[in-house]
Order: C-alpha cells, then sequence, then structure tokens
C-alpha cells in the first residue's frame, strides 16, 4: 500500500511528534510492500525537509504558497487530499495532535476514507482491511478498529512510536496544487505560544498538582520541579475548576489525556476521572499524604508524605543527580 | 443567529468500564448515561450567544428513545428545541451523515460540536460534518465571541493558542474554556417536557468502519513505596532503574 504522511510544522520547524508519525508510516509502507510519500504545507526549509528522509520517506511533496504560511484548516486538509491522490495513497498517516485533530476528519470525507484518531500501535492486516488499536472510553479501554474502506486515515499518539533513524534520503519535489478560494475562510491574526513552557499532550515528562497543594501560591516547587526535569506542568480538574492554574493545564478524561515516560502526580488522590488521562503513562510516581489515595494503586513509586516536605527533597535530588551528570 | 448544537449521550465520568460479549460490547447494565461534558460547555455558549431573544439553539443527537432523558436535559439547559435522529449510532462517519442530511436543510449559522465524545472519543464528528457541508470548520476551541457576522476564536494549539477570525457559516469543537457549564433551573425543567423534539428516521450510509474488540489496561505491578527520609532514592530509581529521568 502506498502511504502519505502529513508533516505538520510549527513556525517551520518540525517536532518530535512529526518524526514519529514519519517512522510509523515508514513501517506501515514496509509492512505492507509500498512506497512512503511524505506532504509538507508552508514554509519550511529544504535543508529541514530533507531530514524526513532518513526516517524513510522517498518523496516529499512541498507545498510553499504565500496564502499557506500560517494554518487554514480547510486549505490545507483539501491539498493533503489532492497530494494522497497524487500517489495513490490508500493509508494516510498524520499526527493526533490538535491540528492532526482538525484535518483528519476532513481528509477521511474528501477521500470517501474510513478514520481512526489517536492510534496506539502498528495496524494488523487481513487482506486490504485493517485493524488499528486505539484508546477508547478516555484512557480507560482500548479499542480494535477494523477499517474496512479502500483508503484508510490514521492519526498517531504522540509518544506511542519509536523514531527510526534507517539512514535514507528523500527527493524534494514542488506541488503545485491550489486550494479552492473557497477554503480560506479562517484567518489567524494571531499565535500566543508562552516559549518557555513545555507543551503538555506531547510531553514525555510531566510534573501535575492537585489540591493537596492547597493554593495557587504554592505551584513554585511544582514548576522548579518540572523545569529542573524538563517536563510539562498539569494538574487535577478541582485545581483548574478553581482557577488556581489553566483549563490546558487540567489533565483526564474531560481535559488532557497524557502518555508521557514519567507522570509525577503530587496531591492527587486519584479521582477515576484523573486516573483515565494518565494511563497510558510509562511510570506513575505519586506523592500523597494519604496512604489510601486510590492513586497509589496505579502508581509505580509512591512516596507518603507531605507534599511540601518532600517536593524540596526531589529538586534537591534533581539537581544532585544533575550535577553529577 | 440559528444555532445548531450536536450532543451526544455518553456513560458518567465516574463508570468503571467493563465489557460483555467476550469483550466485543460496552457493558451498559447499571451504567448512568448523561449529556457528554464537552457537548453540555458547546450548548451553555450556544445558549449565552442567544441570550434575550438573539436567535435559537437546536440540539440534535443521533441515537434510539433511550438518549430522550439526556436530550430532555439539554432543553432543560436551555435549547429550544431538539431532533432525535433514530438510529444507534455506529461511528463518527455514520452520526456526520445523518446530521448533514439535517443541517443542510437548517440554514444553521453555527454549528457546534464537543470536541469528543468521552465514551469512544472519535474525535471525528464535527470536522467531518463541516466537510460534508463545505462549511469552514475550526477544531478545539477554548474561547468563542461574537460581533456581528463575525466570531472570534481561540484554537487550542500545542503550547499556546491561535486567534482566529471567520464569518458565519461556520463549525467548531469546543473545549475547556468557552463557557462554565449551566445548570438547568425548575423553570427549564418544566419547560423542557413541553419543548419540540423531533423525531427523524436515519438516512443509509455505508460502514466504512467498526469496532471488533475492546481491551483494559494491563494491571501495574504494585506501588514501590519509597520512605520520607529516603527522597532521594526516587530520583536514583527512576534514572537507574526506570530510566525514564
Amino acid at each position: 500500500m502506498n502511504v502519505l504522511v502529513y508533516l505538520e510544522n510549527i513556525e517551520g520547524k518540525f517536532k518530535k511528534s512529526t518524526y514519529e508519525v514519519v517512522s510509523y508510516a515508514a513501517a506501515i509502507a514496509k509492512q505492507t510492500g509500498g512506497t512512503l510519500t511524505a506532504v509538507s504545507i508552508g514554509n519550511v526549509a529544504e535543508s529541514t525537509l530533507a531530514e524526513i528522509g532518513k526516517y524513510g520517506a522517498t518523496k516529499i511533496l512541498n507545498i510553499q504558497q504565500d496564502t499557506l504560511n500560517s494554518f487554514v484548516n480547510q486549505a490545507y486538509a483539501s491539498l493533503i487530499a489532492k497530494a494522497a491522490n497524487s500517489v495513490n495513497a490508500t493509508v494516510v498517516v498524520l499526527s493526533n495532535t490538535f491540528t492532526g485533530k482538525g484535518l483528519a476528519p476532513r481528509v477521511a470525507v474528501k477521500l470517501n476514507a474510513s478514520l481512526v484518531d489517536g492510534a496506539l500501535e502498528l495496524p494488523t492486516f487481513d487482506g486490504a482491511n485493517m485493524t488499528v488499536k486505539r484508546g477508547a472510553f478516555s484512557g480507560k479501554a482500548f479499542a480494535n478498529v477494523n477499517l474496512t474502506s479502500a483508503i484508510k486515515v490514521i492519526t498517531l499518539s504522540p509518544n506511542a512510536y519509536q523514531i527510526n533513524d534507517l539512514g535514507t534520503s528523500a527527493s524534494i519535489e514542488a506541488f503545485s496544487e491550489t486550494a479552492n478560494a473557497n477554503d480560506f475562510k479562517t484567518i489567524v491574526k494571531e499565535i500566543i505560544r508562552a516559549s518557555d513552557k513545555i507543551s503538555l499532550p506531547d510531553a514525555e515528562l510531566v510534573v501535575s498538582g492537585g489540591r493537596g497543594l492547597k493554593g495557587p501560591e504554592n505551584w513554585g516547587m511544582i514548576e522548579e520541579l518540572a523545569s529542573l526535569l524538563g517536563a510539562a506542568t498539569g494538574c487535577s480538574k478541582p485545581v483548574s475548576d478553581s482557577g488556581w492554574r489553566p483549563h490546558e493545564e487540567h489533565v483526564g478524561q474531560t481535559g488532557i489525556a497524557v502518555a508521557p515516560n514519567l507522570y509525577i502526580a503530587i496531591g492527587i488522590s486519584g479521582a477515576i476521572q484523573h486516573l483515565a488521562g494518565v494511563s497510558s503513562s510509562k511510570v506513575i510516581v505519586v506523592i500523597n499524604k494519604d496512604p489510601e489515595a486510590p492513586f497509589f494503586k496505579v502508581a509505580d513509586y509512591g512516596i507518603v508524605g507531605d507534599a511540601f516536605e518532600v517536593v524540596p527533597q526531589l529538586i534537591e535530588a534533581v539537581k544532585a543527580l544533575k550535577a553529577q551528570a | 443567529m440559528k444555532i445548531l448544537v450536536c450532543i451526544s449521550n455518553v456513560p458518567d465520568t465516574t463508570t468503571k468500564i467493563t465489557f460483555n460479549s467476550n469483550n466485543t460490547e460496552f457493558n451498559q447494565s447499571g451504567v448512568q448515561f448523561i449529556l457528554n461534558p464537552y457537548d453540555e460547555l458547546a450548548l451553555s455558549r450556544a445558549i449565552e450567544l442567544t441570550e434575550g431573544g438573539n436567535g435559537s439553539v437546536t440540539v440534535i443527537n443521533v441515537g434510539m428513545a433511550d438518549t430522550e432523558p439526556t436530550i430532555r436535559k439539554a432543553l432543560a439547559i436551555g435549547a429550544d428545541d431538539a431532533i432525535r435522529v433514530n438510529a444507534t449510532p455506529m461511528n463518527s462517519f455514520f452520526v456526520a451523515s445523518q446530521i448533514a442530511a439535517i443541517a443542510k436543510e437548517g440554514q444553521y449559522d453555527l454549528i457546534l460540536t464537543g470536541r469528543e465524545s468521552i465514551d469512544y472519543n472519535g474525535a471525528q464528528t464535527g470536522a467531518m460534518l463541516a466537510e460534508m457541508l463545505d462549511m469552514p470548520s475550526i477544531s478545539i476551541i477554548k474561547k468563542l465571541e461574537v460581533s456581528g457576522n463575525t466570531a472570534t476564536v481561540a484554537r487550542e494549539i500545542e503550547g499556546g493558542k491561535e486567534m482566529i477570525t471567520v464569518d458565519f457559516p461556520f463549525l467548531a469543537t469546543v473545549a475547556e474554556g468557552v463557557a462554565e457549564p449551566k445548570i438547568p433551573n425548575m423553570r427549564g425543567i418544566m419547560s423542557a417536557r413541553t419543548k419540540p423534539l423531533q423525531v427523524v428516521e436515519p438516512i443509509a450510509v455505508a460502514s466504512l468502519s467498526n469496532i471488533t474488540s475492546f481491551e483494559m489496561p494491563a494491571a501495574r505491578s504494585a506501588v514501590k513505596l519509597i520512605a520520607t527520609d529516603n527522597v532521594s532514592a526516587l530520583i536514583d530509581a527512576l534514572h537507574s532503574e526506570a530510566k525514564v529521568i
């Protein structure tokens, strides 16, 4: 099967999730004896595009047009579908980022394709049908989805697939198709990005705080620990509902689901809705003064103790570890 | 302003999930169903935008008659009328196709859905519906302000937000931040019983995908507890044993 992968860029640079999705798409092309083509939209330097070749794409379609420098969902979806048709792709893969979630359903409808959102593993095949594992019930379970349409669209969860440098290279071609004038009705006026913060949904390490921290004024130690570890900060629902922290830090069933290598929960008791959002974490650490806190049941490491005593010691221990390195 | 809000009937957030029939079917026995929390935010914002006679809010659900308590809840919160497509929601494509067939006739200025449903989390229905209607869509918004015929929307992106303007009609999928959930008052609950709820039969839609089985997450091994007088041992374990830092 020929595979097309969409290369999402942020200000002309690719993030880890883009390399992950290329490696994943390359593995599907290899599984099925097809070739992998990548498509990039927006202003990305050729040298940055060429890097993608290392991960198994044989050809990169480069779409650079002045009207496409900022994100326009409808126009980008049109161009990804056109790129898929131009290489007879029967599998189209995108990252399951905020942007990918907006694009993939439109691409699927344009291609009469089925869509699976948030794939966690490589698909298995039964003839032309494909089965993909994804999360369901907001992290409380997994579902195996069978895709029976001729064309399949997949979005890959962040941190779900290993990046593989294959040492290959790709040709870069300008792709001159254009979107319809009608596709440009949304206009990006401003992008506000906190440059010093690590983004939560695709973070490898997360330090999260709950009501046990007693108030927003006590988040300094959470931020210090996160910053030392290179981690994103998160919080429980009561914390964001009380306005101690912004909504985009809310981890859980009705907030952000995360799948980091390490999730450190400080002063969070572990309500079922919160646990659903962290169940895909590789290692979970729980710090809570209540030994009966339900979170300990799903933790790998735990400290039963007062956050205000434990966290400063953790900060010192991380500093000591970094001093050794 | 005419607003359509797409709502879904989902297990309560506290539900412990189990499966029947060799893990092929969600076990609904004893499960309390609620209005999908993201759809509730979408509905709450729609009601705010139409307050003071400034338009109407229609809710639409694809589901069998057992979803009517959730539809009545939406009417109690403040929707003006409701449509139920009388079908089991097979998957997002099926649901989007049903709603598209109705929305084509409705001349809605704004269509809102939750960013995803908390049961199957497809996160597909909204943008699929917009594509079927050839309408602009903005997925996962946390702010929606309206001025005349133009809306200003904040879309969530990794590590920040994008401020976008768009003229009606358009579709947006809603996340936390857009509104606080509205709680129905007694007058709302009373009037919900008599507000119009139209039942429509489904159109035929080709099946493109289906869930073949469910799995539960693997159980974790017992927690390794570290004493409070030896906190640095945790950092050592994360570094040398778990190798995550």
